[in-house]
C-alpha cells in the first residue's frame, strides 16, 4: 500500500509542473503589455524598461519560469494591482468562503444522492425508481446559474412571510458582527505568523467558527444563508451520484453471493448495506471525486448568483478587469487542489479495493 | 458442379441476409425501444425545427427594439410580462408570448433564434475537439512512446483543471466573445476524446487483421484510417453525444458571466445573464431562457445515454 501510494504521489509531479507552466504560459501569453496595462499614460520607454527589469521580465522565459516556481513554493503569489495587497492574503480571505459553499453542496449532494440511488436500485423499476432516474436526468442538465436564481426567487419572493423563506444573497445577515475564535480564546498569536495564517483562515469559515465560539446564533444565520447556494451547486453532484449509486448497486445486487447471502436468510437490510453497499461503493468515490472538480467551476457561477466574495468570484472578477496576478495564483492553487483530490480519490479506490495496489 | 454453385448461391443469399442486419439497424432498434431516447429524439426534433425555421417561425426580428416596429399598435413597456390573447390578454395589445425583455425585444423570437446558436455551438465545439482529439489519441496510440508520453501528459495538465474553469482562463487570453468561447470549450474537450481513441487504437493495434494489412503493404495513413479508427467510432459518437450536452451549458455559463456570445445575440446564456439581477421583477425573462437550455441538453443527455446503452455489445442479447 505505501508502495503504491509513493508512486501515485511521484506520478503527480510531472502534472503539478505542467499546471505551474500553463498558468505560467498563460499569464505571459495575454495580448498586453503588462508594464503599460499598470503604469498607463506614465509608461515612456524609459521607465517601461525599468519596469521590466525590476520584475525579472527582461531574463530569459526558462529563467522567469525558475523563478516564478521558486516563488510559488514559497507560497508568493505576487501582488494583486487591484487591490494592492499580496495575493496570498486575497486568497486566505477568500477561499473559506468557497471552501464552506463547496463542502456544503457535497455533503447535500452525498447525503441525498446515495440513498436516491440505492433506494431505486432496491425498488428498481418502481415508482421511487423512475421519478429518481428522472429528477437525475433533469438534474444534470440544469444550468447552475439558473437553478440559483430560481431557488432564490422561490424561496426569498414566492414563498415571502412563510417559515420556508430564506434569504437570497450574502453570507451572513447584515450587521452580525463576528468575532474570530482565536480571540475569544485569548490566543496570542503575532500576525504574520503561519500559525496565524491558519486560525485567520479557519476564522474566517462562518459556521466552524460560530461552534467554536458557541455562538449558536452565528451558526444558525450562516447555515440559513447556505441552504440555497449550497442546494443549486450541489444539484448536478447529487443527480451524477444517485445515477451511479443506483447502476453501481444493480450491477452488485445482480451477483451469485448475494443471492448466497439471501439464500442463508439474511435480511434484505443487511444484504443490500453489508453485502452490496461496501461493493458498490467503489465507482461512487470516483464520481465524487470528480464531481468535486465541478464543483469549483460551478462555485463561479453559484458565487456569482448568490453576491458571495469566495474565490470563484473573485476570480471572475479579476479576469474581466485583467488582475493576472490573482488569475494566475487562483488557477494554480484550484488545479492543484484538483490534482490533490484525484490523488486522494485514486488512494482510497485502492484502500477499497486490493486488486487496484496489488495490479 | 450445378450442386457446388447452388451452395455458393445460397450462401450468398444467406450473406445477404447476415448483412441486412447491420450494426446500424440493431442500434436503431434498441435505441427506438427506450422511452428516454425516444424523448430525447423528440424534443432533439423540435429544437432541431425550430432552429432550421426560426426565421418564419419568429412573429419578431430578435435584436430589433419593439419602438423601431412601424406600426406598433401601443407604447411597449421594457420587461412587460407575457401577453397571450388565449388566456385572456386583451386583443388590442400586440401578443408577445414571453413578453418582452429589457431592450423591449420580443423575447419569444429571441428564445426561438436561440435555438440555432446553442444547436451551432454544441456541434461546432464538438466536430473541432473531436477532430483535433482523434488525431491526437491515433498518433498517441499508434506510435506509442515519448510522443504518446507527451501527448497523454499534456491531456493530463487540461484534465488537472475543473473545464469551466479552464474555459475561463482560455477566454481570458483570447478575449470575450462567441468565437473564442467556442474555441476554449472544443480545447477544454479534446482530452476525453483523445482518451477514447487511444484506448481503441490500443486495443487493436496488435490484431491479426490489422498485421496483415501492414504485411499486404498498406501504408500507415491506411491503417489508421480505414483498419484502425473505425473501432472508435462507437464510443466516439457516445462521447460526443453527452459532450454536446456538456459543451452547451459551458458555452452559456460562460455568455452568463459576459464572456461569450455578446449583446444583442440572442443566446440563451447571455439573455439570462443580462436579466439575471430582474429576477424578482421580471422572473419570465430568467425562468424562459434557462428552460430551453435545460431542455436542449436533457435532450442530448437522453439520447446519449440511449445511444450507450444501443451499442453495448454486452448488452447483444437484449435486442
Amino acid at each position: 500500500m505505501t508502495t503504491y501510494i509513493l508512486r501515485r504521489i511521484l506520478l503527480s509531479f510531472p502534472v503539478l509542473i505542467g499546471i505551474l507552466f500553463a498558468t505560467f504560459a498563460l499569464a505571459r501569453l495575454i495580448p498586453s503589455d503588462p508594464c503599460r496595462a499598470m503604469l498607463g499614460e506614465k509608461a515612456t520607454d524609459a521607465v517601461c524598461d525599468d519596469f521590466l527589469r525590476r520584475h525579472g521580465l527582461d531574463k530569459p522565459i526558462p529563467v522567469q519560469f525558475a523563478v516564478y516556481m521558486g516563488e510559488i513554493l514559497k507560497g508568493d503569489f505576487g501582488r494583486s494591482f487591484r487591490f494592492s495587497m499580496p495575493v496570498t492574503e486575497i486568497l486566505i480571505q477568500r477561499l473559506p468562503i468557497t471552501v464552506e459553499l463547496s463542502f456544503a453542496a457535497l455533503l447535500v449532494s452525498i447525503l441525498v444522492g446515495i440513498p436516491l440511488g440505492v433506494i431505486s436500485a432496491v425498488r428498481h423499476n418502481s415508482w421511487v425508481d423512475v421519478l429518481t432516474m428522472l429528477w437525475a436526468n433533469i438534474g444534470v442538465s440544469m444550468p447552475v446559474f439558473w437553478l440559483g436564481l430560481m431557488l432564490a426567487y422561490i424561496f426569498a419572493l414566492a414563498l415571502k412571510g412563510t417559515p420556508l423563506q430564506l434569504p437570497p444573497s450574502g453570507r451572513l445577515s447584515p450587521g452580525l458582527i463576528t468575532v474570530p475564535f482565536y480571540e475569544v480564546w485569548n490566543l496570542k498569536v503575532a500576525a504574520g505568523t503561519t500559525t496565524f495564517t491558519m486560525l485567520d483562515f479557519l476564522s474566517r469559515v462562518n459556521i466552524l467558527n460560530g461552534l467554536l465560539t458557541n455562538d449558536w446564533k452565528l451558526v444558525k444565520d450562516a447555515i440559513v444563508h447556505l441552504i440555497l447556494p449550497a442546494l443549486a451547486l450541489g444539484t448536478i453532484p447529487m443527480a451524477l451520484i444517485a445515477r451511479m449509486a443506483r447502476s453501481s448497486m444493480l450491477e452488485v445486487l445482480g451477483q451469485d453471493y448475494i443471492r448466497t447471502a439471501r439464500a442463508k436468510g439474511l435480511r434484505q437490510r443487511v444484504v443490500v448495506m453489508k453485502h452490496a453497499f461496501r461493493n458498490a461503493l467503489l465507482p461512487l468515490v470516483t464520481v465524487i471525486g470528480l464531481s468535486l472538480g465541478g464543483l469549483l467551476g460551478g462555485a463561479v457561477l453559484t458565487e456569482t448568483v448568490f453576491n458571495l466574495s469566495g474565490v470563484g468570484r473573485i476570480l471572475y472578477e479579476a479576469i474581466t478587469a485583467r488582475d493576472y496576478g490573482i488569475v494566475q495564483a487562483f488557477t494554480v492553487v484550484i488545479a492543484v487542489f484538483f490534482v490533490i483530490l484525484n490523488l486522494i480519490v485514486d488512494i482510497s479506490y485502492a484502500y477499497l479495493d486490493p486488486r487496484i495496489r496489488l495490479d | 458442379m450445378s450442386q457446388e454453385v447452388q451452395v455458393i448461391q445460397s450462401l450468398d443469399a444467406e450473406g445477404i441476409a447476415l448483412q441486412s442486419v447491420s450494426l446500424w439497424n440493431i442500434t436503431r432498434r434498441r435505441l427506438f425501444r427506450r422511452k428516454s431516447a425516444i424523448v430525447g429524439i423528440v424534443i432533439l426534433g423540435i429544437l432541431i425545427f425550430i432552429a432550421l425555421t426560426a426565421q418564419w417561425l419568429a412573429p419578431y426580428d430578435p435584436i430589433r427594439s419593439m419602438l423601431d416596429v412601424k406600426g406598433y399598435p401601443v407604447r411597449p413597456e421594457k420587461r412587460q410580462s407575457p401577453c397571450i390573447h388565449a388566456f385572456g390578454c386583451p386583443e388590442e395589445r400586440p401578443q408577445h408570448l414571453m413578453g418582452l425583455d429589457g431592450n423591449i425585444r420580443d423575447e419569444f423570437s429571441r428564445v426561438l433564434y436561440g435555438a440555432r446558436l446553442s444547436l451551432f455551438i454544441g456541434f461546432a465545439t464538438v466536430t473541432f475537439a473531436i477532430f483535433i482529439g482523434t488525431v491526437l489519441g491515433a498518433l498517441s496510440g499508434y506510435f506509442g512512446g515519448w510522443l504518446d508520453n507527451i501527448i497523454m501528459r499534456i491531456m493530463d495538465v487540461l484534465l488537472a483543471f475543473p473545464s469551466l474553469l479552464l474555459a475561463i482562463a482560455i477566454v481570458t487570453v483570447l478575449g470575450p466573445g462567441l468565437i473564442n468561447a467556442l474555441l476554449a470549450i472544443g480545447i477544454v474537450s479534446i482530452p476525453a476524446y483523445a482518451r477514447v481513441v487511444r484506448a481503441s487504437v490500443l486495443s487493436v493495434r496488435e490484431m491479426e487483421y490489422v498485421s496483415a494489412t501492414r504485411a499486404l503493404g498498406g501504408d500507415t495513413l491506411q491503417i489508421l484510417f480505414r483498419r484502425i479508427l473505425p473501432n472508435a467510432l462507437t464510443p466516439l459518437i457516445v462521447q460526443g453525444t453527452l459532450g454536446i450536452a456538456t459543451a452547451i451549458l459551458d458555452a452559456a455559463a460562460l455568455s452568463f458571466l459576459g464572456l461569450g456570445a455578446q449583446p444583442p445575440t440572442p443566446e440563451w446564456g447571455s439573455m439570462l445573464g443580462a436579466e439575471r439581477n430582474q429576477v424578482f421583477t421580471a422572473p419570465h425573462l430568467v425562468f424562459l431562457p434557462g428552460i430551453a437550455i435545460a431542455l436542449t441538453v436533457l435532450s442530448f443527455n437522453l439520447l446519449g445515454d440511449g445511444l450507450r446503452d444501443a451499442l453495448d455489445p454486452r448488452l447483444a442479447h437484449v435486442s
